[in-house]
């Protein structure tokens, strides 16, 4: 992983790696974000979960938040991972770290990143339902959340 | 002209293939992805897609050229 780069892995996401990566490089305040694969969606139980990528734009458009991020807070560092394939219940999709001198600014741009990369990033999700078929989360709903 | 085009998520599902060249009439993106829907019968409607030429994000109307690969990309649902 990269510091101030937006990564897609294929592999499991480990967070201590990723925290000290970015410690080593910054100093002061540090806020993460991890989302997990939840066992529901909307009332439906979730059995298993695929996420898929558009990977050469998607690590395109990531790198262009951080860098965003960068701009718009006094944040010393930054970098973001997602994963891709097939995940299970409890499972890291995608984490977030920030490094700043102070708190105030970590979290904003801890929040601006994640909130960007769910909007932005070329990434797609198919859950399998205990009941009913398989489904490509958001997509029929014209991306309307 | 001939292009490439790439699918993903749902659309690749529905097209039965990730990525195919072909030879179109086709001359913007948005002429395309009419062609592809009507003879694939993909669902979503092209207001709720974003396309890319060429690994980067493109606009509807903008001109295609020969071997450009274009991606139609359906709503997004990472994090």
């Amino acid at each position: 992983m990269g510091l101030n780069r937006f990564q897609i892995s294929e592999i499991a996401i480990e967070p201590d790696t990723l925290r000290s990566e970015l410690l080593n490089k910054v100093a002061g305040a540090y806020v993460s974000f991890e989302g997990w694969v939840r066992n529901h969606n909307e009332g439906a139980s979730v059995q298993a979960l695929e996420y898929s990528a558009y990977k050469v734009l998607a690590e395109k458009e990531g790198d262009r938040i951080i860098a965003e991020a960068l701009d718009r807070f006094e944040i010393a560092g930054a970098a973001a991972i997602h994963r891709v394939g097939m995940l299970a219940i409890g499972d890291i999709a995608v984490w977030v770290g920030v490094g700043s001198a102070h708190r105030g600014p970590a979290f904003d741009g801890c929040r601006y990143i994640i909130d960007e990369i769910k909007e932005r990033v070329p990434i797609w999700k198919r859950e399998s339902y205990e009941n009913g078929p398989d489904q490509w989360v958001n997509c029929a709903k014209g991306g309307l959340e | 002209m001939k292009l490439t085009i790439e699918y993903y998520a749902i659309l690749k599902e529905q097209r039965g293939r990730g990525s195919e060249s072909l030879e179109t009439p086709a001359r913007k993106p948005a002429e395309l992805y009419d062609e592809l829907k009507a003879r694939h019968g993909l669902s979503l409607d092209r207001t709720t897609l974003k396309v890319a030429v060429n690994e980067e994000f493109a606009e509807w109307d903008q001109p295609l050229h020969d071997g450009d690969t274009v991606v139609f990309i359906p709503p997004v649902a990472g994090g």
